[in-house]
């Protein structure tokens, strides 16, 4: 890894743990608890167009370790890390493939995210019942992902300045 | 901003949505009778929803106070660290819950027989 590129990792790295700082500070309720906005991931999803895979993989994996030990808990950890990867991984494959836009890409993160936690939430607590929220969590991911990947579309020509 | 392929991908989730949503929301809306409380799986207790009543579980993973009010039930107190818990809004339509993810603890709502098959048997 060149230095120029350990330093972008770290400035982007940076830039989503404020993001998520400043989502601990605010908390947007969408009427359901732990359902968040996830400013965080238009890091990722910018990143993920600017960078190689393995790259934007750190960065996610950097900023949920730190954001949790600094301003959550273990259990969010554990949530965000199967989260982050199920939706990072997801936003991977479907860019490789190139049939949608980075809204589309983002959307199918921010989907994947949840279900991912979804999946974590029935496994911790024993209890299908949680399944019931499916349809609040795909609500939720869809709504985010779409607003995250507008921003990124907006974004994207700046970072490709810059970077 | 969006391509064509965005939106049949929008399309197909909000299906899967409102696919979803038709098989769950009429199990929601139940009133519920009871509520179970379990813990790391492994059930607690249970607690009449028309009673009023508070509800002190002091278990090694944690304290967490439930209160049994008017018909439905909500956690008024709890020591995790996140307090997801307390945001949640009382329940009391069968199948809904509240999650103390930190003590493994869930509260549900229970209704009576629904679609077939027994939950519970209310002494």
């Amino acid at each position: 890894m060149k230095t120029k590129s350990v330093a972008y990792c770290a400035i982007l790295t940076t830039l989503a743990m404020i993001f998520g700082y400043v989502e601990a500070l605010i908390p947007f309720h969408f009427g359901l608890p732990g359902v968040k906005l996830g400013i965080a991931n238009i890091v990722i999803v910018l990143a993920l167009y600017q960078f190689p895979a393995g790259q934007v993989f750190a960065i996610q994996v950097m900023r949920i370790v730190l954001v949790s030990f600094l301003f959550g808990s273990m259990s969010m950890m554990i949530y965000s890390l199967v989260g982050g990867m199920l939706s990072l991984g997801t936003m991977l494959l479907l860019k490789k493939t190139n049939w949608f836009s980075v809204t589309g890409v983002s959307i199918a993160g921010g989907v994947s995210h949840n279900l991912g936690q979804l999946a974590v939430a029935v496994l911790v607590v024993q209890n299908l019942r949680i399944t019931l929220y499916i349809p609040v969590l795909l609500t939720a991911g869809l709504v985010t992902g779409c607003l995250i990947g507008m921003l990124a579309y907006k974004l994207k020509p700046l970072m490709e300045r810059y970077f | 901003m969006f391509q064509k392929r965005d939106f049949l991908l929008i399309a197909t989730i909000i299906l899967i949505i409102v696919i979803s949503a038709q098989m769950i929301l009429p199990v929601w809306r139940h009133a519920g009778e009871v509520i179970h409380i379990t813990i790391d799986g492994k059930l607690y207790g249970e607690y009449n929803l028309s009673q009023n009543q508070t509800i002190t579980i002091n278990d090694t993973l944690g304290y967490n106070r439930v209160i049994i009010q008017s018909g439905s039930a909500y956690m008024d107190e709890a020591d995790c660290p996140d307090k997801y818990c307390i945001a949640y809004k009382p329940i009391q339509n069968n199948g809904q819950t509240i999650i103390c993810l930190p003590h493994k603890l869930v509260i549900e709502v229970i209704g009576e027989q629904h679609s077939g098959q027994v939950d519970v048997i209310v002494p």
